[in-house]
């Protein structure tokens, strides 16, 4: 996994609540059975018009946002399905962060496993950020996870809170499966133990 | 109790899986059920092989496929190459891992958290995760069950294991007496509406109160399916008689020998009296009416006899963007009667209300009546074994007869993978659980409701309380 340490790009305001997975990318872009590919595809029903021409109105077809890679966004980005289709998306696309005031769940996670990193800013500097993507575009941010802050041209805006596991996983890159088969031993054990105890879901030879 | 301390349900099943517990990282988690689909699957076998690791315990791991099968004649080939594609890569990754398939021709196949219970797969007290995020759904058995992402699914395939931070418990009691004609899925639009759709972020929700355990399993299984909806990690039910009585006599449910022991077992599955949740929300539900969604998303409700709101009187910045957009989604108009509003569809399924008794609640009130010439109405069942207990029942004649079309099991328009889909503008009277933007079509527009508030849209031709009819 591509570590995350710090980033500078441009940010794109997503002034929305609730922004959910079917928005990120449309159920119609899950049959692929790829990782990559998906970034023509982010936001789809917004991005382009019923025709399939692009909707110039749409804030990632506009410029300076076209190469954003920063998103900015309501609370609780992420609600709603689990496909993790989403994250890819959004990478796929160019972003490396997303800062709301919240994410859903399992989104949140999908993120992680990806590098993608989900950070949470408090709802008042999010307001502030939104607008100011807006109004002074193109607004540069560098968030630097290192430190947990996040910086304009040098100047401090916001810190931010981040659990250290993740923390650590997102620095280094880390293969998780890697670390939970370094417990293989308590696996087995567990597994020994417990495994006469537990009901039987595959009941009948293969 | 966990040594002497008072401990919830969550915390429980959660110490009985605990494989590793490491300082500042998340706890590892041992997993007794892993369901498989096509659609969030491929990726992970994918990786797998590229990391040279195998499935570590393909006796624990059963795969299906919902999502993106047509629900027509399922003799025709699927069209749909690309999700052909996707349903070939399952099979193959199935048989080269032994893991076991219950296949489109399959008497077995079907939503994969519908399967799941009616097999007697999913039990009290397991640990069960899915690569869809209705997995929440067999909570109603007291199984701690979570919808996870790909990267997790390929980490469970290899590992058997899964980290997570303990997420906090949140108890969601209901009192009062459930008025007549009020579903489960009116219980849970209601309590999400309260709470909202991040209401319960980070957190398992556990259903309590005298109306949760008068509840049956297909409806404990409605309202634990739509946890996610209200941002939750899980949701559950303690198990009880009608647990047990449920899981008697499944094809991979305990035999009877075990019965007796497992009970005892199962028994213990409770949050003890003293012990305390994080959070705790309590809702009188004694006049409580059938919900209808206004909005585009599933905390956007009102009561059937209620109107859409007004944006212009919401304090909350946010919210009242939020409510704009959607109604302007939606084609509503603020303060317009839910009763004055007409629909083009009809969908009754889903692993929310695709089970036999939504069936039969949906056949007792259109039984002998026609649906309105407005609306095109399909039923389609949450599993094969669904359809043909509603056909041995004939409730499939009542179906027809009534002018609904009568579908092969599956996820259908719900998602709207497979071809089942709303168009551009059209209306649909739904029993899923999602009303996002373009969730059952581009541009369709989403009403969640209950099966029989459904059934009595679909006679109608517009939002109708059941109890009218």
């Amino acid at each position: 996994m591509e570590p995350f340490r710090v980033h500078t790009g441009v940010v794109a305001p997503l002034d929305q609540a609730d922004i959910d997975t079917d928005q990120i990318i449309p159920k119609q872009f899950l049959k692929s059975v790829s990782r990559e590919g998906y970034g023509d595809f982010l936001f789809h029903d917004w991005r382009t018009e019923e025709s399939g021409a692009i909707n110039p109105a749409f804030i990632l077809n506009r410029d300076p946002y076209k190469g954003a890679s920063i998103l900015l966004a309501g609370r609780n980005f992420g609600c709603g399905s689990s496909r993790e289709h989403a994250a890819w998306a959004l990478k796929d696309f160019g972003f490396r962060t997303i800062l709301a005031p919240s994410f859903a769940d399992i989104f949140r996670e999908n993120a992680d496993q990806n590098g993608l990193a989900a950070l949470s800013l408090e709802e008042s500097v999010v307001r502030e950020l939104l607008a100011r993507a807006h109004n002074e575009a193109p607004l540069r941010l560098t968030v630097d996870l290192e430190q947990c802050t996040v910086a304009d041209s040098g100047t401090l805006i916001a810190s931010f809170e981040i659990d250290d596991f993740r923390k650590m996983c997102l620095l280094e890159g880390l293969d998780r499966i890697g670390l939970t088969l370094r417990q293989a031993e308590a696996i087995s054990l567990f597994e020994q133990q417990r495994w006469p105890n537990r009901p039987e879901v595959a009941s009948e030879p293969f | 109790m966990i040594g002497d301390q008072p401990s919830t349900l969550l915390d429980k099943i959660w110490n009985n899986h605990l494989v590793h517990a490491d300082p500042g990282a998340p706890d590892l988690l041992y997993v007794d059920l892993h369901l498989l689909h096509e659609v969030t699957s491929a990726q992970a076998f994918d990786g797998l092989k590229i990391a040279g690791r195998t499935v570590r315990r393909p006796d624990l791991c059963v795969a299906t496929v919902d999502h993106n099968l047509p629900t027509t004649d399922r003799s025709l080939p699927v069209l749909d190459s690309i999700a052909h594609r996707q349903m070939e890569v399952l099979r193959e990754n199935a048989q080269s891992h032994g893991i076991r398939l219950f296949d489109v021709d399959d008497e077995r196949q079907g939503i994969v958290h519908v399967i799941g219970p009616e097999l007697g797969l999913t039990r009290p007290g397991m640990v069960i995760v899915c690569g869809d995020s209705h997995t929440s759904t067999h909570g109603a058995f007291g199984a701690l069950s979570f919808g996870i992402g790909t990267s997790e699914v390929e980490h469970v395939l290899a590992t058997q294991c899964i980290p997570q931070r303990r997420p906090k418990a949140m108890e969601i009691r209901l009192k009062g007496d459930r008025p007549m004609g009020i579903s489960a899925k009116d219980l849970i639009l209601a309590i999400i509406g309260e709470i909202g759709v991040s209401g319960a972020v980070g957190h398992v929700i556990e259903y309590t109160g005298p109306v949760i355990g008068s509840l049956s399993m297909e409806e404990r299984m409605t309202i634990c399916n739509m946890s996610i909806e209200a941002g939750a990690r899980a949701g559950m039910i303690s198990p009880d008689p009608t647990t047990f009585e449920y899981l008697r006599n499944r094809e991979f449910g305990p035999n009877s020998d075990e019965f007796a022991d497992l009970k005892m077992e199962w028994g213990s599955l409770k949050t003890d009296d003293r012990a305390t949740f994080d959070r705790r929300v309590v809702m009188d539900v004694s006049d409580l009416e059938p919900q209808v969604t206004w909005g585009t998303n599933p905390g956007m409700v009102t009561g059937i006899s209620g109107r859409v709101p007004n944006p212009d009187e919401i304090e909350d910045e946010e919210i009242r963007d939020s409510a704009e957009r959607a109604l302007t989604y939606m084609g509503l108009g603020p303060g317009m009667p839910m009763e004055s509003i007409s629909v083009d569809r009809v969908f009754v399924g889903s692993c929310t209300n695709g089970r036999l008794e939504d069936l039969r609640e949906v056949a007792r009130i259109v039984d002998g009546k026609r649906v309105h010439s407005g609306v095109h109405a399909m039923v389609v069942p949450g599993s094969t074994a669904v359809r043909r207990q509603a056909e041995s029942e004939g409730l499939d004649r009542v179906f027809r007869d009534a002018g609904f079309e009568w579908r092969e099991a599956g996820c259908s328009m719900c998602i709207g993978m497979n071809p089942d889909t709303l168009s551009t503008g059209e209306r649909c009277a739904s029993t899923t659980n999602r009303n996002f933007e373009g969730r059952q079509g581009r541009g369709g527009r989403t009403h969640l409701v209950s099966p029989a508030t459904a059934a009595a849209t679909a006679l109608t031709g517009r939002f109708t309380d059941p109890r009218s009819t």
